[in-house]
């Protein structure tokens, strides 16, 4: 399936929890717009909320690309599992690669492979316009303590999450874009919901907004400046993690769509159904998208360890491109998956169904905005040298 | 470099930076990012240097740590009118 060497026992762990748990609990989780309580303690149940912390301190140790084959099989059962489990990776990567020089940074992630805590992220805030990298929001601090108040319009599973990772300015002086990250515990934290999460699709994150109030001991600031985390950690593990699980949402409607075909030609037998010619072209496309996700995955790890090129325009336009490419050809082949089930597929009655599919394949589109990943690539195509 | 070269950097840097602070209270050494230098603007920048200067970056120079200060600048402009001359 995958040309990327991935451990075998992790996929198998992962495959069964799909199937048996996070699977025939998806329609219910999308219809109620309800956290995937069942299959999240099905991951921490088997160690997989851990799985990217290194062995030394109790995780699993996993690679990037074990993490990617992860979503991409949670994303074949319930993108909204896959997309929790991997924005929850996503804030493990952020510690694992710049904070283990911090002992606190160390005990926690030992204490988070054991207790198997979930992260969410508040990076996005009220009056910056969407853009990760400015915050409006300060440390305040005083002495070894700090506190933050941010307005933040979404945090994905906030009210579920054990911790928060968030972005502030580092000062109360400090300039819009001069960052940190700070891994806040919820216990000292009050988080007020504002608003609903009831959304097209992706309706079990539970992305809610929120007014965040929060204390800390200024050892839970990460001390490598955000600008830095967010090129070389965040923005790539969002989009191999994201484009993993797209990958597998879109690759379970084209396989109800290959089922649909086959039963159509079983009850023909000698005929080629309507529906083949339209699925040969929509397996084709799906091919192409999988190859520019695992393509993207390879990228990244043979890169990661190479802050040169990680802080390079040319590996930023590789990025963005696998992220925008991507989330463009989710909902175009799901929607040709729907074009082949017909109203078997647009029926939620029916096993060939692949509403929620296409629902939750049109938010790729719109988390870190398509129109804003071009823009940047606009900018940084003015002056990139090499193709 | 001449203290030409700086006076034109801080001149661009006030033009096209729109950096948070005021660029005459800036040293060579100041962290510009810290100043308030976007990304964005950082691209904006960089087309500027190249046009008054008459170099083109090369691929190798294009990250935050050419942009990370005046003296940085300057060492990269260096450089690069070095490699030319």
């Amino acid at each position: 399936m995958s040309g990327l060497t991935v451990a075998s026992d992790l996929q198998e762990v992962v495959r069964r929890i799909g199937a048996e748990v996070a699977g025939p609990r998806a329609e219910a989780v999308d219809r109620e717009a309800r956290f995937p309580y069942e299959s999240i303690a099905a991951l921490r149940g088997e160690r997989m909320l851990g799985a990217l912390v290194p062995r030394e301190l109790g995780g699993r140790g996993a690679t990037i690309a074990e993490i990617g084959a992860v979503c991409e099989t949670l994303g074949r059962y319930c993108s909204s599992t896959a997309m929790i489990y991997a924005m929850h990776q996503i804030e493990v990567a952020c510690l694992v690669r710049h904070g283990l020089s911090v002992p606190f940074f160390r005990r926690y992630l030992a204490e988070l492979a054991e207790r198997e805590w979930l992260i969410a992220s508040a990076t996005s805030e009220i009056g910056v316009g969407g853009d990760l990298r400015r915050s409006a929001c300060a440390v305040e601090r005083d002495g070894h303590r700090f506190r933050i108040k941010k307005q933040a319009p979404v945090i994905s599973y906030g009210a579920e999450a054990d911790d928060i990772l968030m972005t502030a300015r580092r000062d109360t002086d400090a300039a819009p874009g001069d960052q940190v990250l700070v891994l806040v515990r919820k216990a000292d934290s009050q988080l007020s919901p504002v608003g609903v999460w009831d959304t097209l699709g992706m309706r079990g994150t539970r992305s809610l907004g929120f007014t965040l109030e929060t204390t800390g001991d200024v050892e839970q600031i990460l001390p490598v400046p955000f600008a830095d985390i967010a090129s070389q950690t965040m923005l790539p593990t969002s989009h191999v993690l994201w484009t993993s699980l797209w990958l597998g949402l879109t690759s379970d409607a084209v396989g109800r769509a290959r089922a649909f075909v086959r039963a159509e030609a079983r009850r023909a037998p000698g005929t080629t159904p309507p529906g083949a010619l339209r699925l040969a072209e929509t397996v084709a496309a799906l091919g192409t998208m999988r190859a520019t996700v695992h393509e993207g995955l390879a990228d990244y790890e043979r890169n990661q360890d190479d802050p040169e090129v990680l802080a390079g325009l040319a590996f930023a336009i590789r990025m963005n491109n696998l992220k925008a490419s991507t989330a463009a050809m989710a909902p175009e082949i799901v929607g040709r998956a729907l074009g082949i089930c017909g109203v078997s597929g647009y029926r939620y009655d029916s096993p060939y169904t692949v509403g929620r599919h296409l629902r939750d394949a049109h938010s790729a589109a719109l988390m870190i905005s398509n129109d804003r990943v071009f823009a940047a690539n606009a900018a940084m195509l003015l002056v990139h040298k090499e193709d | 470099m001449s203290t030409d070269t700086t006076e034109a950097i801080r001149t661009i840097l006030r033009e096209y930076g729109r950096l948070a602070e005021d660029v005459t209270k800036l040293s060579d050494q100041s962290d510009l990012f810290q100043a308030g230098l976007s990304s964005h603007a950082s691209v904006t920048l960089m087309l500027a240097l190249e046009e008054h200067f008459e170099v083109e970056f090369p691929e190798r120079m294009l990250h935050r740590r050419t942009f990370a200060s005046i003296a940085a600048i300057r060492a990269c402009l260096s450089e690069l009118h070095g490699a030319s001359a």
